[in-house]
């Protein structure tokens, strides 16, 4: 099984930004207990969603051919609380991408509110540790992954065909 | 017009502090990244990425920190310390680096030494001229 913190993409742009959606909702159990009385979304889910946002933008951009693994977290600063109902809608945006590594700016509004500013930085696993060896699979990007670009990515650029 | 070193100083420090989370007076010109400012092997790339953007320039990581590509050259590297040959290689690639304290016991666990604050603002100066 695999958390999947965002509902959709809304935009998607090759090799420069993604925006995508999550519905928040009470049906989600964590919230209960996060806070009993006061549910809010934890704000390390909200960097998670955007892991997603951007880490799927990343890999794309490279045709899924790294396994891009969230490696360090820039910048992650929060403005106000997400709550059950709401919708946030997370923007990413590459700013650098290099064989072993690449780095995004973004943010995450709700309607006109900023919620949270995210920057990430992710690792292009087999570019950028030594010596390690990793499965030959990409485990990173999975179906479920996969299916969240449906109409975004040309199917056949993602399996190579000619 | 060319940047001065001075110039170049404060925008690499404030790179650092914003890479690493430093507090604004830990960045002296002789801290070295990894021992004293805490720089681990995903920050170099970040500090590449923000020095790029920072200096509109295209820095290859392998030109700024080679060391790690050297030190997997048996050729260069001896019972732990950098053979003469290695120590000439490295100056060659890293000309933005201090080597005199390091040449007198070239120690590769002392190689991290080498990143200063002085070698990046070196480089970058090289990079610019």
């Amino acid at each position: 099984m695999r958390w999947i913190w965002i509902d959709k993409f809304l935009e998607f742009n090759s090799g420069k930004s993604a925006v995508s959606l999550k519905n928040v909702t009470l049906a989600e159990e964590h919230l209960h207990d996060h806070f009993p009385g006061f549910p809010v979304m934890p704000e390390c889910l909200m960097i998670e969603a955007m892991a997603q946002t951007a880490g799927i933008l990343c890999g794309e951009a490279r045709n899924f051919e790294e396994k891009v693994i969230l490696a360090k977290i820039r910048k992650a600063v929060f403005f106000h609380f997400v709550r059950p109902g709401d919708t946030i809608i997370l923007h990413a945006e590459i700013e650098s991408i290099a064989p072993e590594a690449a780095s995004t700016v973004g943010k995450i509004m709700r309607g006109e509110t900023l919620i949270a500013e995210i920057s990430l930085m992710f690792s292009h696993i087999d570019n950028n540790i030594s010596g390690l060896e990793f499965p030959e699979e990409n485990f990173v990007f999975t179906d479920m992954f996969n299916s969240l670009l449906t109409g975004f990515v040309d199917e056949k650029s993602k399996t190579e065909q000619p | 017009m060319a940047m001065s070193r001075d110039d170049i100083y404060t925008e690499v420090e404030e790179v650092l502090i914003d890479a690493l989370g430093l507090d604004d007076d830990e960045v002296t010109p002789e801290a070295t990244l990894m021992g004293d400012l805490g720089a681990e092997s995903i920050d170099f790339l970040d500090i590449v990425f923000r020095l790029e953007k920072s200096f509109d320039v295209k820095i290859p990581r392998e030109e700024l920190f080679p060391a790690e590509n050297l030190i997997s050259n048996p050729e260069y590297i001896d019972n732990g310390k950098v053979t003469e040959k290695g120590l000439e290689v490295f100056k060659e690639q890293m000309p933005h680096t201090d080597f005199s304290g390091f040449a007198a016991d070239p120690d590769i666990n002392k190689i991290a030494d080498l990143f200063t604050v002085n070698s990046v603002v070196n480089f970058i100066e090289l990079k610019l001229k």
